[in-house]
């Protein structure tokens, strides 16, 4: 690295640039690739830089209209598609939030998103734990049976999961939707914390076990603080579908009052129709937690979305 | 699964199992209205669907990652842009476009009208002979960050000093490109082309949210998951779960089967190349 940045800094001395180089250096670790931008920038480089800025509109307008289209009203949409909104009006949200019931459906969809994550984030560290650190032959079969779920098509699964829960009187119930979010999760939540786990060195519990620890503790105060990174990946891998599904709500939920947001919509596509501004506000209620939770978890987001990828 | 299997070699009379009727669900599906003409109907649109987002999504998101891998200034922000319409719900997505595209008050529309583009201002969604377009680049536009994060991932496990020893060598930009980064990436892009069938084949809320559960205007955007819901849940037929079920069982085998075939053919390419 030091050798390629003075080929391509000969103006600085060594010390000072090695200096600027490790304050600049950012997380993803490409700091040896800053010193390219001294290079002189040909009309090439210039019209890369521009699709990359053309691109970047192509995929920013449609989110920013979005946006800038629920604060404003159906009257101002329909003269001027193109228009900023003049006199920024909360009248849309309004209007979703309290007479298209998207209060009821917001509630639902953080109950049932939230309840599930954490019920099969549980199962699954308690598995994994003993998946990862049994040598029984028998567990090696059950983990393939966990991990057979991974492979599993969904319009396979949704007839038998829609007449299981029918038997079970769950149907259009929260419970019975957290109950199949949970169950569909494991296999991917114990995976990624098997994995994990068998990565973790055993001297760790050994040494633990001599001071006295037993398998409770061991697991809590030990095994647990050091997985948190894999279970924040999971919790946030999990999150995101579940919150955005609508397949199985519109098939399990066939009461208005246990919707989940993106059922919700769907009926509310239909009924609001003319009320553009509404439809937008929607639109933009059912996104932001997910913005919340991409701005606090951005690395796990990248990291997790390239796990296994890149040889 | 194996409960789905069972559905689909049964007749069903309302919820009731009545008895074991081998491929009769299947014939069913190729030999009878409306199966006969939706089956291949829609199985031809998921097809168009995976040939649309390997050409549109795909090359575009392996040209983005190759231009981001090459620079610093903006990397970030570029990525954060590119990634944000694949974070946010399909669903979400499919209205949002929906909604842009409409022919009454559109933003798109109004945009081409004012650029002076106004034989261009269709109502696109409207048309059968664009709709399927629309729900193909809708796809591609939204899933763009996925290849794009996955490739930029490979990019930067890359050996730089083979692209260095062939820059010395004298090969120009384009030729470093297609004789040395892309065939190192070849295992990349066979783990990308696979993960995107398999989007492809199972698509539903992006075609749920542009043409409704019946694909319109006039099944246009009709897909086997549509298919597969409107048989199972909206069609009252007496045998709904057995044709389902028999739907879903054709799915997942084009799904394997062709998974297994691509696996194996960029093993063999890979293998040839190194």
């Amino acid at each position: 690295m030091p050798s390629e940045m003075t080929a391509n800094t000969p103006a600085l001395p060594p010390t000072v640039s090695l200096e600027a180089l490790a304050g600049a250096s950012d997380e993803t670790g490409f700091s040896h690739r800053r010193a390219a931008r001294r290079r002189p920038r040909g009309p090439a480089a210039l019209l890369t830089s521009g699709m990359l800025w053309l691109y970047a509109a192509v995929a920013a307008m449609p989110l920013l209209t979005m946006v800038l289209n629920s604060f404003r009203t159906n009257n101002e949409l329909a003269t001027d598609p193109l228009g900023l909104p003049a006199d920024p009006s909360l009248a849309a949200y309004q209007e979703a939030w309290i007479e298209a019931s998207f209060s009821t459906y917001f509630v639902n969809s953080i109950v049932v998103t939230v309840a599930s994550v954490l019920l099969s984030t549980v199962v699954s560290l308690l598995a994994a734990y003993a998946l990862a650190r049994s040598r029984s032959r028998l567990l090696a079969v059950v983990e393939q049976v966990f991990i057979s779920g991974l492979m599993m098509p969904v319009f396979l699964m949704i007839v038998p999961i829609f007449y299981l829960m029918d038997s079970l009187s769950l149907v259009s119930t929260r419970t019975g939707l957290i109950l199949v979010y949970a169950a569909v999760s494991i296999p991917f939540s114990v995976f990624v914390l098997t994995t994990f786990f068998r990565q973790l060195p055993a001297e760790l519990e050994e040494a633990a076990c001599i001071d006295g620890a037993g398998p409770l503790r061991l697991f809590w105060s030990v095994m647990l603080p050091l997985v948190r990174p894999a279970v924040a990946t999971v919790i946030v891998f999990r999150f995101v579908p579940i919150w955005n599904d609508f397949f199985y709500p519109l098939i399990l939920i066939r009461d208005r009052t246990k919707y989940t947001l993106p059922v919700g919509l769907t009926t509310f596509f239909g009924e609001y129709q003319t009320s553009w501004a509404t439809l937008f506000a929607g639109l933009v209620i059912a996104t932001v937690p997910l913005v919340v939770l991409f701005l606090a978890a951005t690395r796990q987001i990248i990291t997790g979305l390239t796990a296994g990828m890149g040889k | 699964m194996v409960t789905a299997f069972t559905y689909s070699l049964s007749s069903w009379r309302g919820t009731t199992q009545e008895e074991f009727v081998g491929l009769g669900n299947f014939i069913h599906l190729f030999t009878t209205e409306p199966y006969r003409t939706q089956v291949p109907r829609a199985f031809g649109h998921n097809m168009l669907l995976f040939a649309g987002a390997m050409v549109v999504q795909n090359s575009l998101g392996l040209f983005l990652a190759t231009v981001l891998h090459r620079r610093e200034r903006f990397k970030r922000l570029f990525q954060v842009l590119y990634t944000m319409p694949y974070l946010v719900s399909p669903l979400v997505i499919g209205y949002l476009w929906s909604l842009l595209l409409s022919p009454l008050f559109g933003p798109v529309n109004a945009a081409l009208r004012a650029v002076g583009l106004d034989s261009l201002a269709l109502p696109w969604l409207g048309d059968p002979s664009t709709a399927l377009w629309v729900v193909v680049l809708v796809t591609a536009w939204q899933w763009v960050g996925f290849p794009l994060l996955v490739y930029g991932a490979a990019l930067g496990g890359l050996d730089p000093s083979l692209d260095e020893a062939a820059e010395l060598d004298g090969a120009t930009a384009r030729q470093r490109f297609f004789h040395v980064t892309l065939p190192l990436l070849t295992p990349v892009i066979g783990t990308v082309s696979v993960l995107t069938f398999i989007g492809a084949m199972e698509s539903f809320p992006i075609p749920y949210a542009l043409g409704g559960s019946t694909g319109s205007p006039a099944g246009a955007t009709d897909v086997m998951s549509l298919l597969f819901y409107r048989t199972a849940f909206q069609s009252g037929s007496s045998n709904a779960i057995g044709t389902s079920s028999a739907i879903a069982i054709l799915l997942f085998l084009i799904i394997f089967g062709f998974s297994v075939l691509f696996t194996r053919w960029f093993r063999r390419t890979e293998k040839r190349l190194f």
